[in-house]
C-alpha cells in the first residue's frame, strides 16, 4: 500500500527543460508546484565543476551524466516480425539523467523550425499533391502554427541566451544570417560566437557554390548576459568539453544555469529527486488523473502524490511509456492503423563528410558546443519534393567541437585500426580534419512506433518500452541527395583526402554508434483525436488534466535539433493552461 | 615537440621534464586550487601488481597491448603509457561489472550485431574467458600461450580475432577483441587519473592540451599550433 503525500496543485514528472520552464510559469499563478525527478540533484557547482568535468573517459565515454540502462532502457527491433532485444548499453542515443536532464549534456544547437515543417502534410499536399506521399508515411500537421509559436520561441531564446545572426526580421532579409528562416520579431539576444578556421573555410566554399552560410544559432553565450529570470551567463571560453558534459563555465544554456536558480527561490515550488514515477493514477471514470505513484529510490517506499494537474515533462519516449503504463489514450496498433499512443516514433537522418588537410591546423579541442557554420539552402522549404523524389530536408553544418581524442579521432579511409600504422595515422591526422555534416529530417511511418515489450521488464517489474524502427527509402533518398551536395563543396576546398558516411538503401538502424538523441513522437499533437494523442495545447484528448510536454509531441521529426521547438511548445501550453484551463478545467478543444 | 627528435631522445626528455613537474604544480603562489594537491605519480608497469588479472592473464594483456599500440615510431606505445594498468582498473570497477548496463535475461545472441551488445557476460567475464580461449587456441595451433608468440604471430592472431576468423570457446571473439581494442585506446588517451596515458605522453604526441579547458583568446589565432603542453585533472603539467 502506497503512502499518500500531501496534495499539490501541479505535479511535474521529470525536471529537465520543460518542467523547469513550466514550473516558472505555473508558480506565477500562485499554484503549489512539485517536480519529481528520478535521477539525482545536479547543479553547476559541485556537479559540473572544473576540473573534474574535463574528463573524457568518465563523461564522454562512460556516460556518467546519462540515464543508465540498468535502471531504464528500451527494447529495439527493425520491424514487427522481429522479437525485440534490449538496448543494453548506450550507443545511438543518450537520454539524460538527473535535474536538468538532457539539457545538461547537449551542445546548444538552437534552431527554430521552418514554418512549413509545422504543417508538413498540408504543405506537401498543397504544393506537390497528395500522391507523392508514400502509403505507409504517416506525417501530420502539428496543429499549431509558426506564428502562434513565434513569441514563445523569442522568449525561450532570451531565457537560454542564444548567440546568433538573424537572417529574417519581420520579413527583411539580413546579410550574413539565414535567409531561409521564418520571420523573427527580434534579433538573437547575443551576437554570434567567434568564428574558427573551419567556419572561415566552409563559409568561403559555400559562398563560391552560391549558398548562404551563417553562424549556427548557439545556446553558448558569446558575452556576459542576464536573462529575463535574472540568471547570469558568462562568455563561453571554448573549453571543448560540451556535448556529454555539464558546462563548467555558466555559458551553455541549461535548466540549472538559466532557470532553476530563480525557480528554487519561489516558495510555492518544490522538487524531489530520486523519485521514479511509475504511473499516472486515474479517477474511476478514467477521465481525470488524481496524481502519480512513484518509488522513492532512497527508501524503496511507494508513494502516491495527489495533484490536480499532472504534467509529463520526462524524456520523449518516457512520456509515451508512462501514458501506455497508465492507460491514458488508446495504444497505437500498426495493423489496423488505429489508436494513438506510441504512434509516429521518428528519429533523425544524419550523414557527413570529413575532410583532411595536412597543411591546416584546426586545434579541434578549441570549440563551443554549437561552434559551426551552416547553410539551409537544402531545407524542407527549399526542395522540390516532386522533382527530387523525397519529402524532407536538411541543414548542413561545418562544426568544430568536442575534439577530445578517445571519441573524436577521424582518420582517412583505409587507415589501420591498430598497430604502428594506426599510431602513425593518429599522429599525422589529429588536428588536421574538419567535417561537413547533414542533419536531416526523418518522416514518420505506419510501422515505426512505440509499444510495451512483452518479454523484458525494468527493475520495478514494469514492461520496457519497445521501439520498432528502421530507415525508409524516402529518408535514404534525402540523405543521398545531401551527399550529392556536400561532396562537391568538400572537393572544392581541395583537401588532401575526404571520406563520407551516409546511409544507403542497404542501411538498417544500427544502435551501436552514436547518432543523435533527437527521438520524437509517441505522444503526438494534432487536431484530430483519432490520429493524435494530444490536442494542439499538448493536452491529452482523453484525460483533460494531463498535459504532455517535449518532443514526444512531434508528429515527425524536423530537420533540426528539437530544443527550441520543445521550449516554445512548453510556453505555448503554459499560456493555454494559465489563460484558459485554470479558469475552466476541462478539454481545451472539443473532440 | 616530439616530431623532430627521435624516440630515445624524446623519452629522455619526458623523463627529465617529469622530474621538474612537482616543483611546478605544487607552487602555491600560483593560487592552485585544493584539488591540485600533488603531482600524479605514475606507477612503474614492471612493479605494478594487477588487481583484476592473474599472472597468466596479465602476460597476455601486456603482449596484446604491445601489439595494438606498439612502441615503434614516434609517440609512446601502450606499455610505455601504462595502458594495462588502466585496463586493470577499469575491469575491477563499474565498467568491468557492466554496472550501468541492462543485464537481465533472456539473452539472444543470435540477433544482428546492429542491435548492440547482447551477451550475458560482463566485460570482466569476457576478458577472463577471452584470454583463456585465445591461449587455448594458440596452444593448439602454435604450442605456446599467446604471450610467448613472436610479434608477427601475435599480430596474426589479433587480426584473426578482429576479422572473426577465430571461433573462441564460450565467448564472442568480436566482443572480446572489441573491448580489448577500445579499452586500449581509452587507456592511451584518457586522463592519467585513470591509470594510463603515463606522463600525458599520448596527449603530447598529438598536441592535445588535456584538461586546460579555456581557450577564448585562442579562437582567433587560426592555423597556428597551440603552444602550451597539456595539464591533467590533478593539475600536473606535461
Amino acid at each position: 500500500m502506497a503512502r499518500t503525500e500531501k496534495p499539490v496543485d501541479v505535479v511535474l514528472v521529470g525536471f529537465g527543460w520543460t518542467s523547469s520552464l513550466m514550473g516558472m510559469e505555473l508558480t506565477e499563478e500562485g499554484l503549489e508546484v512539485l517536480a519529481l525527478e528520478r535521477g539525482k540533484d545536479r547543479d553547476t557547482v559541485p556537479d559540473f565543476a572544473y576540473p573534474k568535468m574535463a574528463d573524457e573517459l568518465t563523461y564522454g565515454v562512460r556516460y556518467k551524466l546519462m540515464q543508465r540502462p540498468s535502471e531504464s532502457t528500451v527494447t529495439v527491433r527493425h520491424n514487427s516480425n522481429q522479437k525485440a532485444v534490449p538496448y543494453r548499453s548506450l550507443g545511438t542515443f543518450l537520454p539524460g539523467d538527473g535535474v536538468g536532464g538532457a539539457g545538461s549534456h547537449w551542445n546548444g544547437h538552437s534552431w527554430r523550425p521552418q514554418a512549413q515543417e509545422l504543417r508538413l502534410r498540408s504543405y506537401v499536399e498543397e504544393n506537390f499533391g497528395k500522391e507523392i506521399i508514400p502509403d505507409d508515411m504517416t506525417i501530420q500537421d502539428f496543429g499549431v502554427s509558426y506564428e502562434d509559436l513565434e513569441p514563445h520561441f523569442d522568449f525561450f531564446e532570451k531565457v537560454m541566451g542564444v548567440s546568433g545572426q538573424a537572417g529574417n526580421i519581420n520579413g527583411k532579409i539580413i546579410e550574413g544570417g539565414n535567409p531561409f528562416e521564418a520571420p523573427r520579431k527580434n534579433p538573437y539576444p547575443m551576437p554570434a560566437l567567434k568564428r574558427t578556421l573551419n567556419d572561415d573555410m566552409f563559409t568561403d566554399a559555400a559562398k563560391r557554390a552560391g549558398l548562404h552560410p551563417f553562424p549556427l544559432p548557439a545556446a553558448n553565450a558569446s558575452e556576459a548576459y542576464t536573462n529575463p529570470y535574472g540568471m547570469q551567463l558568462g562568455p563561453c571560453n571554448f573549453c571543448g568539453f560540451c556535448e556529454r558534459y555539464g558546462c563548467i563555465n555558466y555559458s551553455k544554456a541549461s535548466p540549472h544555469v538559466c532557470v532553476n536558480g530563480a525557480l528554487k527561490q519561489r516558495k510555492n515550488f518544490h522538487y524531489r529527486t530520486e523519485c521514479n514515477v511509475l504511473k499516472v493514477e486515474l479517477a474511476e471514470d478514467g477521465k481525470t488523473a488524481t496524481g502519480v505513484t512513484y518509488i522513492d529510490k532512497k527508501t524503496g517506499e511507494k508513494v502516491f502524490q495527489p495533484a490536480k494537474l499532472v504534467i509529463l515533462g520526462a524524456y520523449a519516449f518516457h512520456n509515451a511509456h508512462l501514458m501506455l503504463l497508465s492507460g491514458i489514450g488508446k495504444p497505437y496498433d500498426p495493423v489496423t492503423n488505429t489508436g494513438v499512443v506510441g504512434k509516429n516514433y521518428a528519429y533523425q537522418m544524419t550523414g557527413g563528410t570529413t575532410l583532411f588537410f595536412r597543411d591546416h591546423n584546426f586545434n579541434p579541442f578549441i570549440g563551443a558546443g554549437a561552434n559551426a557554420t551552416s547553410v539551409m539552402d537544402y531545407g524542407v522549404e527549399q526542395i522540390d519534393f516532386a522533382k527530387e523524389g523525397f519529402i524532407g530536408g536538411s541543414i548542413l553544418n561545418a562544426g568544430m567541437t568536442n575534439g577530445q581524442p578517445i571519441r573524436n579521432m577521424p582518420l582517412p579511409a583505409g587507415s589501420p585500426s591498430w598497430g604502428a600504422g594506426w599510431k602513425q595515422a593518429v599522429r599525422e591526422n589529429y588536428g588536421h580534419a574538419m567535417s561537413i555534416g547533414s542533419h536531416g529530417s526523418n518522416m514518420s511511418y505506419r510501422d515505426c512506433y512505440l509499444s510495451l515489450d512483452p518479454n523484458y521488464k525494468d527493475e520495478y517489474g514494469q514492461p520496457l518500452l519497445r521501439m520498432t524502427f528502421d530507415w525508409k527509402d524516402n529518408d535514404i533518398r534525402m540523405t543521398q541527395f545531401m551527399k550529392g551536395k556536400i561532396e562537391p563543396i568538400a572537393q572544392s576546398m581541395n583537401p588532401d583526402e575526404f571520406r563520407s558516411g551516409y546511409k544507403t538503401q542497404d542501411s538498417h538502424w544500427d544502435v551501436r554508434p552514436y547518432q543523435t538523441t533527437h527521438n520524437v513522437g509517441g505522444a503526438i499533437m494534432g487536431t484530430d483525436p483519432t490520429t493524435s494523442a494530444l490536442n494542439p495545447y499538448l493536452q491529452s484528448w482523453d484525460v483533460h488534466n494531463v498535459f504532455v510536454l517535449g518532443a514526444s509531441a512531434f508528429p515527425q521529426n524536423l530537420q533540426f535539433n528539437p530544443t527550441v521547438l520543445v521550449g516554445g511548445l512548453t510556453f505555448w501550453a503554459a499560456k493555454a493552461i494559465r489563460e484558459q484551463y485554470l479558469k475552466n478545467p476541462g478539454p481545451l478543444v472539443k473532440a | 615537440m616530439s616530431e623532430h627528435i627521435d624516440n630515445e631522445e624524446r623519452r629522455k626528455f619526458i623523463r627529465s621534464s617529469l622530474s621538474i613537474i612537482p616543483a611546478v604544480s605544487l607552487t602555491s603562489t600560483l593560487g592552485m586550487p585544493s584539488w591540485a594537491n600533488a603531482a600524479t605519480e605514475a606507477v612503474d608497469l614492471d612493479a605494478y601488481q594487477p588487481v583484476f588479472f592473474n599472472t597468466e592473464e596479465w602476460k597476455f594483456l601486456l603482449a596484446a597491448c604491445d601489439r595494438l599500440i606498439p612502441a615503434e615510431g614516434d609517440g609512446p606505445g601502450a606499455l610505455e603509457a601504462n595502458v594495462p594498468v588502466f585496463i586493470d582498473n577499469e575491469l575491477n570497477g563499474s565498467f568491468g561489472r557492466a554496472a550501468d548496463w541492462y543485464m537481465q535475461a533472456p539473452f539472444d545472441e543470435s540477433v544482428s550485431p546492429l542491435f548492440g551488445y547482447q551477451s550475458p557476460l560482463t566485460p570482466a567475464e569476457t576478458y577472463r574467458k577471452g584470454i583463456a580461449a585465445v591461449n587455448a587456441y594458440t596452444a593448439d595451433t602454435a604450442g605456446k600461450p599467446f604471450a610467448e608468440l613472436s610479434e608477427s604471430q601475435r599480430d596474426e592472431v589479433l587480426a584473426a580475432l578482429q576479422n572473426g576468423d577465430i571461433e573462441l570457446d564460450g565467448v564472442s571473439a568480436r566482443n572480446f577483441f572489441g573491448f580489448l581494442l577500445q579499452n586500449t585506446k581509452e587507456g592511451y588517451f584518457a586522463d592519467p587519473i585513470h591509470g594510463g596515458n603515463k606522463d600525458m605522453a599520448a596527449w603530447k604526441m598529438i598536441g592535445f592540451p588535456g584538461a586546460r579547458a579555456s581557450y577564448l583568446e585562442w579562437v582567433d589565432q587560426k592555423d597556428r599550433s597551440y603552444p602550451l603542453g597539456p595539464v591533467n585533472i590533478n593539475g600536473d603539467r606535461g
